[in-house]
């Protein structure tokens, strides 16, 4: 009896410690996949060899992030310490007061020539929560061996619509985002008006009717890995999706497919955090995210996934990939060869449109 | 005695049920009439809107404005303004960018010279003490109810958020209210607050000269106009109430509006199109899994055990695979460029260019749905038909009977149980599939569980997500009922 207690108390003895030792665990997440890999290797294997005692735990659940972490403020039960999260869902999270206001000048690394974080993300501080990581775009891209075509190429954004040059299957998002925009470009309005006429019922109207046009050629898809898996397959000949999965498939899968970079939409990705962590971890989120979001760091991202690093200071260092041994400059969308035709997505309209527009996207969809 | 043991023996199940799935359920239902938020956060904009009739002619008062200010003043500061902001916003678009917009420029309405002003009359004003024991004169001597009103608000907001309501700075908005308010009462009645606050007061009162009226309308409207829009303030107003039938009217189709509650416009009705969809979708599945799924169960009951076994085997395979994989596993086969349509083309039947579009509409749903629920037919089946004596059968024929009718009138009638039981169990997992219509349903097999999902994980309409779902609750339970009233659950045998 006795060797017994002395033995449990010996192993809270140990818990004590373990628990009350400076290691540090801080719950990460990601989107999983090649993209959290990306980040792995660039921001957190780095810091924990800097840190060893800091260990990272790795959560995928990115997706549903923002339903999670509302879940998890109402239950009073935070267990993420930091989340990767799209601009549209952090202007969400801002709103709902789930993310942290962040100062980036305060919290941020200046660049190497002392540029405060502010002006080196510029306009990509679209929210008061937001710490830009990359910058990635939604744009479109077509096989290149189709017998149908005759040997025309798409040249412009428009061939989308065209079915009669570029006949066969399309794979565009289940959501009206984008491809509303799309639409409305493709039906003569001029890019700067775009988002004005998006807001009246009729330039919905004529989006939706454009869409029209293509709709039985299309297949919608909800999650990225679909038009991927689709344009591989020949399923769809043209199509949207993340630049950085047809840069997978176009130069990982070599198919004979080809990135039409007319009219890509900028969109970004960044982290937050969440709002009421204790001090001793948001300090040791902050200490990481100092280091995670520096120059070197971003541009070292862009070595393993083809998404341009959110800091301007960080463009000049982006070098090969580290397994391909392709320049990565090129792949970016925020390559000036790249970005000639960029249409910047309107996160305060969508905001506020969001829901409307979807109603009606939808209704449309299921008729 | 007996029954008391035994029903301690379940209370720890039973409170765990109730605490991990019924509680928490209840929960989330409750959220399809709960709306609480819009009157917490703007109490007093919402107290003037309810006496007020919005018509045509009505035109925004100063008076609402200046109960807007100090809503938005004390939401702002524990950031709550744009929560209300995005929960009107799903019932009108732009109010969401207008709130948040709004609570960037808020501090720019001339309040921060009221602070400093009062501070600089008395220093002691900068403290969250000095304001606690004024509140709580305030109170003793029932003076100043809105100056309460607003302190006690504010610091009720911030402990809900668990901030230490002794370490606050008392914010700018607080001295707005509490000179407007003084200043609109005169000294006179003020004595009574008792000393040394009704002399702090006095100060105020002997300097109201520094205090330039704020013109909060002007102030507003220069934020943004459509502060001016009637229709914002109609949608307020409407959607104010601490519960509302809001969330339900939009998951059929209707809307509230001033004259009552009317139709969506055609263009947006999208709910019930898709319930419709759903349950005509489900009980075909349900049809399909019965007349493909019986002769199953009906050749697994009557084969020697050894090969049974091997067909059971083959029925329960589905179940060892994973979902996902199952579903990509039709994509594969149904697409236009897969399997089945390869095969076609290559013997002739059909031409290249006219392959048949097999998924990504209702149809690929439904082939994908019926191979995903036909155990869930087949296993009730075969539980059933397993204890259907074949001499009963054999009976029937000696007796004359010609093989349909021996099937018709003996065999079927006790196989019924099983019938009941499969349809039930599939036609109840059908109603509520998610990820198969999700990834194979494209635009017309998508299911209303579908918009459910999108509502909690992306839109985070949580209202509008819950109605949705006690909507189907309740339509399952009608169904379970009435299942009940013509058949009898007490005849379903789940094996």
């Amino acid at each position: 009896m006795r060797r017994l207690s002395k033995l449990v108390a010996t192993a809270f003895i140990g818990l004590f410690f373990a628990s009350s030792a400076s290691a540090i665990d801080l719950t990460v997440v990601s989107w999983g996949g090649a993209y959290s890999a990306s980040q792995i290797k660039a921001y957190h294997e780095p810091w924990m060899e800097m840190n060893p005692d800091v260990t990272f735990i790795y959560d995928e659940s990115a997706p549903e992030g923002v339903a999670k972490l509302r879940a998890m403020s109402e239950a009073g039960n935070l267990t993420w310490d930091l989340v990767d999260a799209i601009a549209a869902d952090v202007i969400r999270l801002c709103d709902e007061g789930l993310a942290e206001v962040v100062d980036v000048d305060e919290i941020l690394a200046p660049a190497p020539d002392g540029t405060p974080a502010s002006e080196d993300f510029g306009d990509l501080l679209v929210s008061d929560c937001l710490i830009p990581q990359i910058v990635y775009s939604t744009v479109v891209a077509y096989r290149n061996d189709v017998n149908e075509w005759e040997g025309r190429l798409p040249e412009d954004i428009c061939a989308l619509f065209d079915l009669e040059n570029f006949p066969g299957k399309r794979g565009l998002e289940k959501r009206p985002i984008n491809n509303m925009e799309w639409a409305l470009l493709c039906a003569g309005v001029p890019k700067d008006e775009v988002y004005e006429v998006l807001a009246t019922d009729e330039g919905q109207q004529m989006a939706l009717e454009k869409l029209g046009t293509i709709k039985d050629e299309t297949i919608w898809w909800s999650s990225a890995a679909e038009p991927r898996q689709q344009m591989a397959d020949g399923e769809i000949k043209i199509g949207s999706s993340y630049n950085g999965r047809w840069f997978d498939l176009i130069n990982v899968d070599g198919a004979p497919v080809e990135i039409l970079w007319d009219a890509q939409v900028f969109d970004i990705d960044g982290w937050i955090i969440p709002t009421g962590l204790p001090a001793e971890r948001r300090e040791a989120v902050i200490e990481f995210l100092h280091f995670a979001t520096d120059t070197q760091r971003l541009a070292d991202q862009a070595k393993f996934i083809s998404y341009g690093p959110a800091r301007m200071s960080s463009a000049p260092l982006v070098g090969m990939h580290a397994e391909l041994g392709i320049e990565m400059g090129p792949h970016l969308p925020t390559d000036p060869n790249n970005s000639k035709n960029v249409f910047v997505y309107n996160f305060d309209f969508w905001a506020d449109y969001r829901d409307d527009i979807d109603v009606k996207f939808q209704a449309w969809l299921a008729n | 005695m007996q029954k008391l043991r035994a029903f301690l023996l379940v209370v720890p199940l039973l409170l765990f049920v109730l605490l991990s799935f019924v509680g928490p359920i209840i929960d989330m239902l409750f959220r399809s009439v709960e709306n609480y938020l819009v009157s917490d956060t703007l109490p007093r904009t919402v107290a003037i809107l309810d006496d007020e009739d919005v018509n045509e002619d009505w035109q925004p008062s100063e008076d609402l404005f200046s109960a807007l200010y100090v809503d938005l003043a004390i939401a702002v500061d524990v950031k709550a303004h744009t929560r209300v902001g995005s929960r009107l916003n799903y019932e009108r678009s732009g109010i969401a960018s207008l709130f948040r917009s709004t609570g960037r420029k808020l501090s720019g309405i001339g309040s921060r010279d009221y602070a400093k002003t009062v501070k600089s009359l008395n220093p002691s004003w900068e403290g969250i003490e000095h304001w606690q024991q004024f509140v709580a004169a305030l109170e003793n001597a029932n003076a100043l109810p809105n100056t309460t009103a607003a302190f006690r608000q504010w610091q009720r907001d911030h402990a809900a958020r668990r901030t230490d309501v002794n370490s606050l700075e008392p914010q700018d908005v607080l001295f707005v209210v509490l000179v407007e308010e003084a200043l609109s009462v005169g000294e006179g009645r003020l004595a009574a607050i008792g000393s040394p606050h009704s002399d702090n007061l006095a100060e105020i009162l002997a300097n109201a000269a520094a205090f330039e009226p704020i013109e909060y309308k002007e102030a507003f409207l220069g934020f943004d106009k459509k502060w001016a829009d009637r229709e914002l303030w109609v949608t307020v107003s409407l959607y104010s109430s601490r519960l509302t039938s809001g969330y339900f009217l939009n998951s059929i189709d209707l809307k509230k509006s001033e004259d009552g509650i009317e139709a969506r416009p055609e263009r947006e009705r999208l709910y019930t199109k898709i319930f419709m969809r759903t349950f005509a979708m489900s009980i075909f599945i349900t049809l399909c899994c019965l007349v493909i799924g019986y002769p199953v169960a009906y050749l697994m009951a009557n084969l020697p055990t050894k090969h049974a076994n091997i067909l059971l085997i083959l029925v329960l395979l589905p179940f060892w695979t994973s979902l996902l994989v199952r579903t990509a596993a039709w994509k594969v086969l149904l697409q236009e460029q897969g399997v089945i349509n390869d095969i076609l083309v290559s013997i002739g039947l059909i031409g290249d260019l006219n392959r048949l579009a097999m998924i990504n509409n209702q149809l690929g749903t439904i082939i994908a749905m019926t191979h995903i629920l036909l155990p869930f037919m087949i296993l009730p089946l075969f539980s059933v038909m397993r204890t259907i004596p074949p001499s009963f059968v054999i009976a029937a024929r000696s007796l004359g009977a010609t093989p349909v009718t021996a099937f018709r009138r003996v065999y079927f009638p006790q196989s019924l149980a099983g019938v009941g039981a499969g349809m039930v169990l599939v036609f109840i997992l059908a109603i509520g599939y998610y990820i198969t219509p999700e990834l194979v349903g494209g635009t017309n097999g998508t299911f209303i569980s579908n918009r459910i999902a999108y509502h909690i994980s992306s839109s985070l309409n949580w209202g509008l997500g819950a109605a949705l779902a006690t909507i189907l609750l309740a339509v399952v339970i009608m169904l379970y009922w009435t299942y009940d009233r013509l058949v009898g659950i007490d005849n379903v045998k789940l094996g």
